[in-house]
């Protein structure tokens, strides 16, 4: 009798100790392009409502789409959240994502998703131009993206060919001015430009001075900001206009991977993506400095707002899957 | 005589040949990637100004290099060596302490104090002082070891010291200076981290773009197999002035130190030099951790909260990986140090050259080569800690076999044979004779080993298995999204792993261990 009273305690301690918050011991896969900072402190939030553990994979946009390709089937990865929306029409095309779920497609405009519904719009982020003023006169600024192609921009520009936010750019050039005026643009860019690994590098070396100005994602200059000092910060940025290429808007999305295991729990995380926490966590942070898509939340106060910003008439799941803009910066030698 | 005249034992042979084929694979499956691409492309893609631009930053940056290394080295092996630097105990030490800083932490220090350091200025800087001590270990050991016969004749035929260094000193020390010269050349060809940080482009570098714009197999293979060709043009170049030059002395017996030179008046330059040099070198990276340090709090891009778990998780990633990958490290070098140590012929030259020649592939090939070889054939090791192991025993395992090897010739076989006599099988013999007259040397190895894994970073930043994030791979994540006082607290704990580990090894191996 006394044996069997203990075999039930040992049994409720167990109970016990497993506890709700593990009671769904199945991780969650996350392969994501987002930064490092931002991806922690969204899975630790997900992990706090639902208890479901989330194992992070993190690289670059295009690298990760490359490697669920060839995992193909195999691939342990349930869900990928990456910045920009080609690397999603490309998975996409490749037949490895699962239809969204309809009621988290419908907590986003739909213009910022797939259209057939396999991926999820999520954030927004605006290419921009990082100047220093001490470098570059207002007057000298440029109307157009493809200005920095003539001789005048000669060793003033610099671009981060090989991150992934430069490859969309790319892409929307080619989508409203050709391939043959994209190569040529590019081959100019390469006689002009002052060449950086990343997006990270051109906004640091543009408020140092290191190059008068920069393309990047408006919100590298104010991660830079942010970690350096508002009063320390010797750049400004500059808003390409009236549906230039140059102001394209990027759609960081999600999507669930078709092969898998856990469906269920992967399109959860995409409705935590979207939902009211996440999207506030993310509009406040001063980590982020993207715009939540979700109606009704305010994005970080420092940008300017998304109403008054000018980018070209490209829905992001028009943008292309990247591969021609590739092979372009190859031909061109930028990478 | 240390070596058998007899034909090494087929089991011994075989095991370490299939170690030297596990090393050579990397290379192996880069060059079927780059082969794959067919000629034609492969020349578009070669005949680029790119790679043309790629060749000269790289070749540029390696000249300046070797040359201010060896100038350094030199200047700083002399001083110690040979002039009564007031303090010399405290100074040496100090001029190797660079050697156990990992060359991106110096990075992440200098480039967050100004991103002025993001050029070619910064990655100089950070290089030299990172690798000026394998030009300054060798030339002081050598400065050592000269005769001081010979200086002493020619004082007395009246040159001055600075005439002395110049016709005799410095003609003896060329193997030594010519060797550390050709090694800082190979490892910064090699170097990934440091100028992925300083975004200052190489071939390492140029390969991780291709990788991060989508591309994966030929086109990084080919860029993957110029900088291994250049590698091994180092290399073995390297083999050649350490084989062929040596500087003997006739005379045996024991050994007189030489002399040491006053300082005299150059005491108020060296002195301040000194000091200087130690703060750039030392002084700086530590510092500017410590600054960062106790911005922790303050700083934005840091997430709040669990700061210290992920903090202890990757310290304990970190260690875990280091002390596996120094056990499988050390157990693929024993039967190639064996056999290399024990049997002479072609078939051991071979092996042996075999299992050096991995060292010409830098982490990020053989990461990349790794990948493609799981992700399609071998699918069960994709992504799993076992293929991290056997990247990190395929780039340590040069490192680890100088020094079992080394270990393994300096044990007497005549102990081994007496153990044979009386009737232990060859096991037995390894077991209770070989391994503990070696366990020196192999201490010695393996402390190498589990520094360089511990704060190792290219290979694990590709290959590690999902969720697991080491102390190099945090300060990676963090450093190139410009958060610096996010990445301080794994950087402090890079540092201290590492210089602790290094100080122990030379506390209990002994200096002379560590110049391997």
């Amino acid at each position: 009798m006394k044996s069997r009273f203990l075999l039930a305690a040992a049994a409720g301690v167990v109970v016990l100790a497993s506890g709700p918050a593990f009671a769904q011991s199945v991780p969650l896969t996350v392969y994501s392009a987002q930064h490092p900072q931002v991806d922690a402190m969204l899975a630790a939030e997900f992990t706090k409502e639902t208890g479901i553990k989330v194992l992070l994979h993190e690289g670059e946009g295009p690298d990760i789409a490359n490697q669920l390709i060839q995992e193909g089937a195999d691939s342990p990865a349930d869900v990928f959240f990456t910045e920009n929306s080609p690397e999603l029409n490309l998975l996409d095309e490749k037949g490895l994502l699962a239809p969204v779920a309809t009621a988290t497609l419908a907590l986003v405009p739909a213009k910022y998703s797939a259209a057939d519904g396999n991926w999820l719009g999520l954030l927004a982020r605006e290419n921009v131009l990082a100047y220093n003023p001490a470098k570059l006169n207002d007057a000298e600024l440029p109307v157009s993206l493809l200005d920095f192609a003539k001789p005048q921009w000669k060793g003033k520009i610099g671009v981060a060919p090989s991150d992934g936010d430069f490859l969309p750019l790319v892409s929307a050039m080619t989508k409203l001015h050709g391939t043959e005026a994209t190569l040529a643009w590019l081959k100019g860019l390469k006689d002009n430009a002052k060449i950086y690994d990343d997006d990270e590098g051109v906004a640091a070396a543009v408020a140092h001075g290191d190059v008068a100005s920069g393309l990047i994602n408006n919100y590298y200059w104010y991660r830079l900001r942010t970690e350096l000092g508002a009063s320390k910060i010797d750049s400004k940025l500059y808003h390409f206009r009236n549906g230039d290429v140059g102001g394209l808007v990027n759609v960081s999305g999600a999507a669930v991977l078709k092969s898998s295991k856990n469906q269920a729990e992967a399109q959860k995380f995409l409705a935590f993506l979207a939902g009211p926490k996440a999207q506030e966590l993310l509009g406040k942070s001063e980590i982020d400095f993207e715009y939540p898509l979700r109606p009704g939340i305010a994005p970080n106060a420092q940008l300017t707002p998304f109403s008054e910003l000018q980018p070209p008439a490209i829905a992001p799941s028009d943008l292309g899957d990247d591969q021609e803009a590739g092979q372009l910066l190859q031909q061109a030698g930028l990478i | 005589m240390t070596a058998h005249e007899d034909a090494p034992r087929p089991a011994l042979l075989l095991a370490a040949g299939a170690v030297s084929l596990l090393v050579l694979l990397p290379l192996a499956v880069t060059a079927f990637n780059a082969a794959s691409i067919g000629w034609g492309r492969a020349v578009m893609l070669l005949w680029r100004p790119l790679v043309g631009e790629l060749l000269v930053n790289t070749l540029l940056l390696i000249a300046c290099v070797t040359g201010l290394c060896a100038v350094i080295g030199t200047a700083a092996a002399w001083l110690m060596e040979r002039m009564d630097v007031p303090g010399r105990r405290v100074w040496a030490p100090l001029m190797v302490v660079p050697l156990s800083i990992p060359s991106f932490i110096s990075s992440y220090a200098w480039l967050s104090m100004s991103s002025a350091f993001a050029t070619f200025g910064g990655a100089l800087l950070v290089v030299t002082i990172a690798y000026y001590p394998l030009v300054y270990l060798p030339v002081a050991a050598a400065l050592r070891e000269m005769d001081p016969a010979l200086e002493e004749t020619a004082r007395t035929l009246g040159l001055s010291p600075c005439a002395i260094f110049w016709r005799v000193v410095l003609p003896q020390l060329r193997p030594a200076l010519l060797g550390g010269m050709l090694l800082v050349a190979a490892n910064t060809l090699v170097e990934f981290g440091a100028f992925a940080l300083l975004r200052f482009r190489t071939f390492t570098t140029a390969i991780y773009a291709l990788y991060r714009t989508g591309f994966s197999g030929a086109e990084p293979a080919l860029l993957a197999m110029v900088l291994v060709l250049l590698c091994i043009a180092c290399l073995a170049a390297e083999q050649l002035v350490r084989g062929t030059a040596r500087y003997g002395r006739l005379a045996r017996g024991a050994r007189r130190s030489a002399a040491r030179y006053p300082l005299g008046r150059w005491r108020h330059v060296a002195l301040p030099g000194l000091v200087l040099f130690a703060l750039i070198s030392t002084g700086v990276p530590l510092g500017v951790i410590g600054f960062w340090l106790t911005r922790a709090n303050s700083a934005a891009n840091t997430v709040a909260g669990g700061a210290w778990t992920d903090l202890l998780l990757s310290l304990w990633s970190s260690v875990g990986l280091g002390l596996e990958g120094a056990v499988l490290t050390l157990l693929l070098a024993l039967p190639l140090a064996l056999l290399a140590a024990r049997h002479h012929g072609w078939a051991v030259a071979l092996v042996e050259r075999c299992a050096y020649l991995g060292q010409s592939v830098p982490g990020i090939v053989v990461a990349l080569a790794l990948i493609s070889l799981t992700v399609h054939h071998l699918h069960p090791l994709y992504q799993s800690r076992l293929s991290l192991l056997f990247a990190y025993a395929i780039l340590f395992l040069p490192v680890a076999l100088v020094s079992v090897r080394a270990a393994l010739s300096q044990a007497q076989q005549r102990l081994e044979e007496a153990g044979r006599t009386l009737g232990l099988n060859g096991f037995a013999v390894l077991w209770r004779i070989t391994l503990p007259l070696t366990a020196a040397g192999l201490g010695a190895a393996a402390a190498m080993v589990f520094i360089g894994v511990s704060t190792e970073l290219t290979a694990t930043l590709l290959l590690a298995p999902i969720g697991t994030h080491t102390l190099a791979t945090q300060i990676w994540a963090d450093t190139s999204t410009i958060a610096f006082a996010a990445a301080a607290p794994y950087a402090a704990a890079t540092a201290l792993l590492s210089m602790s580990a290094s100080w122990l090894l030379a506390q209990r191996f002994g200096a002379s261990r560590v110049e391997a």
